[in-house]
């Protein structure tokens, strides 16, 4: 009976630990980001960062890009299955709209860069510690998170929102094309009605979860990059962790937001 | 004036006693080696100079500075007049080597590019790979891996030279070569050495005093011929390579003769 009580603490425990030092490296992150701003900043760190970019950002944009038009198709397919025996047709437009700009557009960005950047991030760091690099860096005076992570964490806000956007566009596009081939409704009509079901709250929506998602993924991929002990076995399993629990985190974050602005919205 | 001070230094991880009350001055200008058996406490000790761990109990003066209880500006401020080569090197293996050496003086100086490249020939012409600056970490051999390494440690011209286990996997001609070499950086830059090893024919060719550390504890500091001369059975155990704790030969007879009895009784 006593093992039980044991194994829930010690599992609760070290979950409130684990969030505890995802707070922490949060804040000591966002206290070392002015240093990788650009002009008021440390340049190497600025220049680091836009490297970053384009590593998150730019090599991600074509499997991103693919990954929003299959959902858009299978969105509208799927809703128009439904939607077609009410005679509701059009709908469809509303449904891969609003639903893209809210919802899928930055859950599918935040996903593909999961994989691809997060747990780079945790191998990057992981090697880092197992090859003694992190210590060099703070005998050599530099502090690891200013050197490493607020690079990554400017590169990733700038980013996902970016890649968000043409997540949104591809899906939309998606969307447009099933019109077109189902209904025969023109691009241009299809893009005007788009324009009038989205509201700004949905994208500003969109935009403050991706966001969030990217926060998520930085801090979780570095986190287990800096919490690798031992060998190259480590550093594998950290990457694996880190991708698991990113996007963990990333859709119980998205539940907990959509259900704040639902609230709001009702109101 | 002791450049180092260590003074009732006590370390213990998960309650097991890695370090108990170690006491040691290095004086400005000689080259102290820090000999020890594997799980000595030797690398945990360099650690704590460093300043990359606090201890339980105890202080640690560097240049006046005590690395235990400062602030992290404190702290920087002292390390950037060490220099320090790790065990296994750690370049950074993302920079060429000529950039793993300019690190430093790009982000700790405000030197002009061109001031910056001749720096770096310099110091890559002092360990002698004047011509590889433009390769990566993973294109250099062993040797000249720990040989970039001190190259980088030297950038800043540091008072104090820590080098951990500068010839450990290396051949005896090479790293004869790396002896040599921190031999000519004491005689022409009159650098302070700190050098952690194991290796007996380089310690006693390079040190001018040596540290005999054992499980934990100082056994004796003093001269070459102080630690050769030497009564304790540990030290003279080192130096003689005997083995503390040879195989027990009665007790593995016994223990298969109870194997066989076994195997009979089952049959």
């Amino acid at each position: 009976m006593a093992s039980v009580f044991e194994i829930t603490g010690k599992k609760t425990l070290s979950y409130a630990e684990y969030l505890g030092s995802l707070n922490i490296q949060l804040w000591a992150t966002l206290r070392a980001m002015p240093a990788a701003l650009p002009l008021v900043g440390n340049r190497h760190r600025w220049r680091a960062a836009i490297y970053q970019m384009l590593d998150i950002g730019v090599t991600a944009l074509p499997m991103v890009a693919l990954l929003a038009m299959c959902s858009g198709f299978i969105l509208a397919m799927q809703g128009a299955a439904e939607l077609r025996r009410f005679g509701a047709l059009h709908y469809v437009i509303d449904l891969v709209a609003v639903g893209f700009s809210r919802e899928l557009g930055p859950l599918i960005t935040a996903i593909a860069v999961s994989g691809r950047s997060g747990s780079a991030f945790a191998a990057e760091i992981g090697t880092m510690r197992v090859t003694e690099e992190i210590d060099a860096l703070k005998v050599m005076a530099f502090e690891p998170v200013e050197f490493l992570l607020a690079p990554k964490y400017l590169a990733a806000l700038i980013s996902v929102p970016c890649l968000t956007v043409i997540s949104n566009v591809f899906g939309i596009l998606a969307g447009g094309v099933f019109m077109f081939f189902s209904t025969h409704l023109s691009l241009p009509l299809y893009f005007h009605y788009v324009l009038t079901s989205i509201e700004l709250r949905d994208i500003v929506m969109g935009m403050i979860k991706s966001l969030a998602f990217a926060t998520i993924i930085v801090q979780v991929g570095c986190l287990e990059g800096f919490r690798v002990r031992g060998g190259s076995d480590a550093v594998g399993r950290s990457a694996t962790t880190a991708v698991v629990r990113s996007t963990f985190l990333v859709i119980v974050a998205d539940a907990i937001f959509t259900a704040i602005f639902y609230s709001i919205g009702k109101m | 004036m002791s450049i180092i001070s260590v003074r009732d230094l006590v370390v213990e991880y998960d309650g097991r006693r890695v370090l108990d009350g170690v006491n040691l001055d290095i004086e400005q200008g000689e080259i102290m080696v820090l000999l020890g058996g594997s799980g000595s406490g030797k690398s945990t000790l360099l650690r704590q100079i460093l300043g990359l761990e606090r201890p339980k109990s105890g202080s640690i003066f560097v240049k006046g500075t005590d690395m235990t209880r400062c602030s992290q500006a404190e702290l920087n401020r002292t390390r950037r007049s060490l220099g320090v080569a790790f065990q296994s090197g750690a370049l950074f293996n993302s920079l060429t080597i000529k950039e793993n050496v300019a690190l430093n003086l790009r982000e700790h100086t405000a030197l002009a590019p061109s001031i910056i490249d001749l720096m770096v020939w310099m110091k890559l012409a002092v360990v002698g790979l004047a011509d590889f600056g433009d390769l990566h970490p993973r294109e250099l051999s062993g040797g000249m891996k720990k040989r970039a390494a001190v190259a980088r440690a030297l950038a800043l011209d540091p008072e104090l030279l820590v080098l951990d286990e500068p010839s450990a996997g290396l051949d005896p001609i090479v790293a004869g070569e790396l002896d040599e070499l921190i031999l000519f950086l004491k005689g022409a830059l009159q650098i302070t050495g700190l050098v952690v090893t194991h290796e007996l024919p380089s310690a006693f060719r390079i040190a001018d005093r040596i540290a005999m550390l054992f499980k934990g504890r100082l056994l004796e500091v003093g001269t070459k011929e102080e630690i050769q001369a030497s009564q304790h059975p540990a030290v003279k155990n080192f130096l003689n390579r005997t083995a503390d704790n040879p195989v027990h030969a009665p007790a593995v007879a016994a223990y298969l003769e109870r194997y066989v009895q076994n195997q009979g009784a089952k049959s």
